[in-house]
């Protein structure tokens, strides 16, 4: 793989985990910690909204985070040339 | 037959079932016990990974430990969940590219030093080592409670189980355990959970059940009733949160990140085929961490909620079955102070006295006879609360052990060793650590509990930065690296010491740095890592040129091959 190449296919995995832990942070210190208490004025069925994303809502965010980024990342490696999908069979 | 009959013979079952398993996947080379080959499927390394990962204190304290907290019962919800976004994101892929056995394997080669190496196994020993005590006390008390053994003989079995299948197996007969052992635990944890969310929701999917309204027909949401009662009674409303906002950020912090420096987490990623696998295998496991996460709140609600419609203000004459029952192993107490015969349990904001203790593990042992459910399910919370102990012990021994024959032996002391010396080393070294670690479990020394959180922020603050900035820079080198690993060790370890064991009496949020608790410095101890690293490797010397090509291949996910060795 070219050095420009590597180097652009780095800089795309950087924006991807730029993004991808802006969320992170978000929900989990933001939405969940910081304004929990400002959310709690919305409700989700029997939830208060901050309580509901400090104790369910975060966690399957983190769930959805993971299954977006592996599925970038298989995208952006197909593109580069650089995947293993062909690889580990013995 | 009686609930300790069942536990006999469902407890008996699985640890055949596990046997079973061990010596159909007996490890025949180092690769084997090391990572199983680099043969585990994704999805399966993901199952294994979660068993893992939840211990006797997910499992058994954690929905109690919530139900207590309330809102504030979310550091742990998140704080044990949110590092699996950080390790597949940051770490796992890279880690498996770089294809060796274990962590301080990494750390010794990116930074070119073999100082770097032993500082990383010091960490990696004391870390699990710490974590692995509690797990095997976690055992004896399961025994003990359920099946009227003395904790020590549970101990004893407990080790003999996990000695049998590490030293026989390694990684892989160990990996294979942990997914027979999570099908035990989940299966073991969802059944009274389920049964709870239908006796008190009418709904059959906890989770969903946690936000519906409760079955008396009254048309209330369950949350709503629950914290009416709380503050009725002088507890704060159940919803709300407690702690000071910083704290509880710094703790939730210090845990997601101390989660992805924990080596025994670490290492499960060195055990599938190939890069891409690293990725969505980190994702399948915390799918499987989740099921029984996104259960746990809704199972302290219920507890919670039943608890306090149910107990206070209720004659002790009239208590139900439960009390009774549990009462006598010292889970529950009620004293009389006001001599009236009648339960009064209050919180602080109340103006009686309380007459009630209640230990948090109770929450979770006490619901299927609280959810009315047949004798065999009590078994089966045994069995699970066993099932998560033994594997998360599992996976620690093996770190302690690939510590000491590949880390300090193979690669330090006695690089000349053959393969066949190095496996003969690391089958030992395991059987000594389960012995070591059946010692304390018999002899544990007080602060168990205290020392798992101090694992957590340890690894935040010693492994996290170096990790991921040798992976993420080719600047940082050993001059930046050592030092920054021994300070954010020291320091977090000194606060905690200090409040925890030197001057507990000062332990409160007035003597806190900026009000953060020894469970939330590890993030302190993290950041400051981050600085002595990076500040030092900028003045000086850039690594060599064959380590920062190594960086740009770890990089590229294709040809990941084999973990293997390197010799030099």
């Amino acid at each position: 793989m070219s050095a420009s190449s590597h180097q652009r296919y780095w800089n795309s995995n950087l924006k991807y985990l730029a993004v991808l832990l802006s969320v992170w942070l978000g929900v989990s210190a933001g939405l969940s910690i910081v304004f929990a208490d400002w959310l709690d004025q919305f409700r989700l069925g029997g939830f208060k909204l901050g309580f509901w994303f400090s104790q369910q809502g975060s966690i399957l965010t983190f769930v959805a985070l993971i299954f977006v980024y592996v599925w970038l990342m298989n995208r952006l490696d197909r593109r580069h040339d650089v995947d293993d999908r062909r690889e580990g069979r013995r | 037959m009686n609930v300790q009959a069942w536990t006999f013979v469902i407890v008996g079952l699985s640890f055949a079932l596990y046997i079973g398993v061990a010596i159909w996947s007996k490890a025949r080379s180092t690769s084997e016990f090391y990572v199983a080959g680099n043969r585990v499927p994704a999805v399966v390394n993901g199952m294994a990974t979660a068993a893992d990962w939840m211990s006797a204190a997910s499992f058994i304290s954690m929905a109690g430990v919530i139900s207590f907290m309330g809102r504030d019962g979310s550091v742990y919800l998140m704080g044990w969940t949110g590092g699996y976004v950080l390790l597949a994101l940051l770490l796992a892929p890279y880690l498996r590219k770089f294809g060796k056995y274990t962590v301080p394997d990494f750390v010794g080669d990116r930074y070119y030093s073999q100082a770097a190496r032993v500082v990383a196994v010091v960490c990696a020993i004391f870390v699990s080592f710490t974590y692995v005590a509690g797990q095997m006390r976690g055992v004896g008390i399961v025994f003990s409670r359920f099946l009227d053994i003395d904790i020590n003989y549970g101990v004893l079995v407990g080790m003999g189980i996990v000695f049998f299948y590490a030293v026989l197996g390694g990684m892989k007969g160990i990996t294979y355990t942990q997914v027979a052992q999570y099908c035990v635990l989940i299966f073991a944890y969802l059944v009274p959970a389920i049964f709870i969310s239908l006796l008190m929701t009418d709904t059959v999917i906890p989770q969903l059940g946690f936000g519906d309204t409760l079955s008396d027909g009254s048309g209330r949401f369950l949350l709503d009733r629950l914290d009416e009662l709380s503050r009725d009674l002088g507890f704060a409303a159940y919803t709300s949160g407690q702690r000071g906002t910083l704290d509880i950020l710094f703790i939730t912090l210090a845990l997601m990140v101390g989660t992805a420096g924990l080596p025994h987490v670490i290492v499960r990623f060195y055990t599938v085929a190939r890069v891409s696998a690293a990725r969505i295998s980190a994702g399948w496991a915390l799918v499987f961490i989740a099921l029984l996460y996104t259960a746990a709140p809704a199972v302290a609600a219920f507890a919670r909620t039943n608890l306090l419609e149910t107990i206070p203000g209720t004659a002790y004459a009239d208590v139900p079955g439960w009390f009774k029952n549990w009462e006598s192993t010292g889970l529950i107490a009620f004293e009389d102070h006001n001599g009236d015969g009648i339960i009064q349990y209050v919180g602080p904001d109340s103006e009686s006295r309380n007459e009630l203790t209640i230990d948090r593990d109770i929450m979770v042992l006490a619901n299927p006879e609280i959810a009315r459910l047949p004798d065999w399910v009590a078994g089966l919370v045994a069995a699970g609360g066993l099932a998560a102990a033994l594997s998360t012990a599992a996976g620690l021994l093996l770190v302690l052990s690939t510590a000491v024959s590949h880390d300090l032996l193979k690669k330090w002391l006695r690089p000349d060793i053959s393969e066949h010396q190095e496996l003969l080393a690391a089958r030992f070294t395991a059987g000594l650590a389960v012995c070591v670690a059946g010692y304390f479990g018999i002899n544990p020394p007080g602060f168990v509990a205290e020392v798992v959180a101090f694992a957590f922020g340890l690894a935040a603050a010693s492994f996290f930065p170096v990790l991921v900035l040798g992976i993420f820079s080719k600047r940082v080198n050993k001059y930046g690296a050592v030092p920054g690993m021994l300070v954010g060790l020291c320091f977090t370890a000194g606060y905690i010491v200090y409040f925890k064991f030197l001057y507990p009496e000062l332990n409160s949020a007035e003597n806190w740095f900026l009000g953060i608790s020894p469970e939330g410095i590890g993030t302190i101890g993290m950041m400051i890592n981050f600085l002595v690293t990076v500040g030092i490797s900028r003045w000086t010397p850039p690594p060599p040129e064959d380590v920062q090509e190594m960086v740009e291949l770890i990089r590229v996910p294709r040809g990941a091959g084999e973990s293997h060795e390197i010799s030099g």
